[in-house]
């Protein structure tokens, strides 16, 4: 068995990893006898205590239904919505609010999107999406193809996890009409060159949508620098609640779409003769929203920005670094994704033992990870593999529990032998 | 090739290795290293599953690793014989124990045997809780129902 006590690398500046696990009360416990390593933040994050105390004081002190009440508590909580709003519009750096739709999550939001761009497809156009793409970021464009005869074509992706840029220049044509890619795979942790393929989507017209999920736990994304023309993420895995997530949408292009679902909130005027759609962002906020949630996701929202992101993205790579040096104590096992860009992310396979195993033997020791295609069957197909263990860090991970991980895999290794 | 009678009957779990033997081996092992190193070996001595089996219907759907369940139903002696397949050790291992409870009963026996209550008792209900997606459940509702067709 190699050392695995080698000499630490110095803290990183600013970064204080011991004082920030404090503010996530669940990192704290023990699981089947042993102290828990949360390593599946790819799947969600946890949640600092300020979110909860965030919710549990809303629920308090200002819940009502919001945009509706004539009364305190329908104020406040209209308030401590919209104010979220703006934090998501401040963290996405959306020119506007109206541009910043509530969702359920990245799956919802790429629904609405979809459906909402549906009427302007036919048949023979096309949709972009990749071989490393989340199956939410697939399927709804594979059930609007179906409807429309639009055609959705993969960008094929290099061997060590990189989208293929030949593949994909060789795939825009006057005929793509969206382009819908991932900012990072769940999958690989591989971060895409996305700057770059939209601006030569856009050069041909195309649409261009990004699944962010996975790149929002680890960076900010500049959506007016990217000049995307949708962006979405969902909160739980940005140290925010389930439930909620945040669709950014170009105004223009979300004033022409049509409405995602009907209900309360989202018309001006109801008739049986004529129904108006209210004005953005409401339009697509059908019913009462996660009032709470949005809540919580702001106060995650405010959470990063007091962090300092250097450091904290600094730290992350050091604890990728630390898993990629690691690897080679572990007999047979071998990295799926190795992209010269990478989040902390490491999905992997060991020589003879199937990716189950590895989780459950983890688990016995205390160490989270997850298991299995990830929602991303295509890309499982492309490595010939019917599934990855993958480790994936937050900034609250640390190089002992790094450590730990690669104990607990030279551990079952031995149990095989 | 095609599983003979013989090679549902030559099955060494739940014939020749017995329930109580499993639980008195689980009475000895007290760490999860030792407790997880004897279900691998169980594992080992699930029978070699024919291969022209693996097929749509012999295949138990909700498991992250591929299961394959196959039975034979002995009319002379009125007991139920199993074979099952997993390329994943561990549910190997479960599916050992599984069968050492099942295989070779009559099936009223089998229906009657509370496989809950016994992953429970040897602390390992955690695997085939509702709650955990990896088949085992799936197999022993199979299982019973390839039984409960045989009373009926």
């Amino acid at each position: 068995m190699t050392d695995l006590s080698m000499a630490r690398t110095a803290p990183i500046a600013g970064f204080d990893v011991a004082a920030i696990r404090r503010d996530f009360p669940i990192l704290s416990q023990q699981v089947n006898g042993k102290p828990l390593i949360y390593l599946d933040n790819g799947a969600s994050s946890q949640k600092p205590e300020v979110v909860l105390d965030a919710m549990d004081r809303y629920y308090r002190e200002m819940h009502s239904n919001v945009h509706r009440g004539a009364h305190t508590l329908g104020d406040r909580a209209t308030t401590a919505f919209e104010d979220a709003r703006e934090k998501v519009r401040a963290f996405l750096n959306a020119g506007s609010t109206r541009e910043i739709i509530w969702t359920r999550g990245t799956t919802e939001a790429l629904n609405l999107v979809a459906n909402g761009l549906a009427p302007r497809l036919k048949p023979g156009d096309e949709i972009l999406v990749s071989q490393m793409e989340h199956h939410a970021n697939i399927v709804p464009w594979q059930m609007v193809a179906e409807r429309t005869g639009a055609k959705v074509l993969p960008i094929q992706i290099t061997p060590n996890g990189e989208l293929d840029l030949d593949s994909f220049r060789s795939l825009l044509n006057e005929r793509t009409r969206v382009l819908a890619v991932t900012h990072v795979s769940n999958a690989l942790g591989t971060v895409n060159p996305i700057a770059q393929l939209i601006e030569q989507a856009k050069a041909y017209g195309a649409i261009t949508v990004v699944d962010g999920a996975q790149a929002v736990p680890h960076f900010q994304p500049d959506v007016q620098a990217l000049d995307c023309d949708f962006y979405a993420f969902s909160s739980h895995k940005v140290f925010g609640p389930t439930g909620i997530g945040a669709l950014y949408g170009r105004e223009s292009l979300l004033e022409e779409m049509p409405p995602y679902q009907g209900g309360g909130e989202m018309i001006e005027r109801v008739s049986f003769e004529r129904t108006t759609w209210n004005i953005l962002p409401y339009k697509f906020e059908a019913g009462t929203p996660a009032i709470a949630e949005a809540v919580g996701l702001g106060a995650a929202i405010d959470y990063l920005n007091q962090l300092d992101r250097a450091a904290m993205e600094a730290a992350e790579l050091e604890l990728l670094a630390r898993a990629n040096t690691l690897v080679e104590t572990v007999p047979g096992m071998s990295i799926i994704g190795t992209a010269s860009q990478k989040v902390p992310v490491l999905s992997f396979k060991i020589d003879g033992l199937h990716p189950s195993d590895i989780g459950t033997l983890l688990d016995q020791q205390g160490i989270a990870i997850r298991t299995g295609h990830h929602c991303a069957m295509p890309l499982m197909d492309f490595y010939g593999v019917p599934g990855t263990a993958r480790a994936s860090f937050a900034f609250y991970n640390t190089l002992e529990e790094v450590d730990q991980l690669f104990a607990g895999l030279q551990k079952i290794q031995r149990l095989f032998a | 090739m095609t599983a003979s009678k013989q090679q549902f009957i030559d099955n060494p779990l739940g014939t020749e290795t017995v329930l109580n033997d499993v639980l008195d081996a689980f009475e000895l092992l007290d760490d999860w290293e030792e407790r997880y190193a004897y279900i691998i070996d169980l594992g080992k001595q699930l029978p070699a599953f024919p291969d022209d089996q693996r097929i749509e219907e012999n295949y138990v759907h909700g498991c992250q690793s591929q299961v394959w369940l196959i039975h034979h139903f002995d009319e002379d002696n009125n007991r139920l014989y199993l074979m099952i397949d997993s390329d994943a050790m561990i549910v190997r291992g479960l599916a050992a124990i599984i069968l050492v409870a099942l295989n070779g009963k009559t099936p009223r026996d089998l229906l009657t045997t509370d496989v809950d209550e016994l992953f429970e008792q040897l602390d390992l209900f955690r695997h085939i809780s509702p709650t955990r997606g990896n088949g085992l459940r799936a197999m022993v509702g199979k299982i019973r129902d390839i039984a409960a067709r045989q009373v009926a």
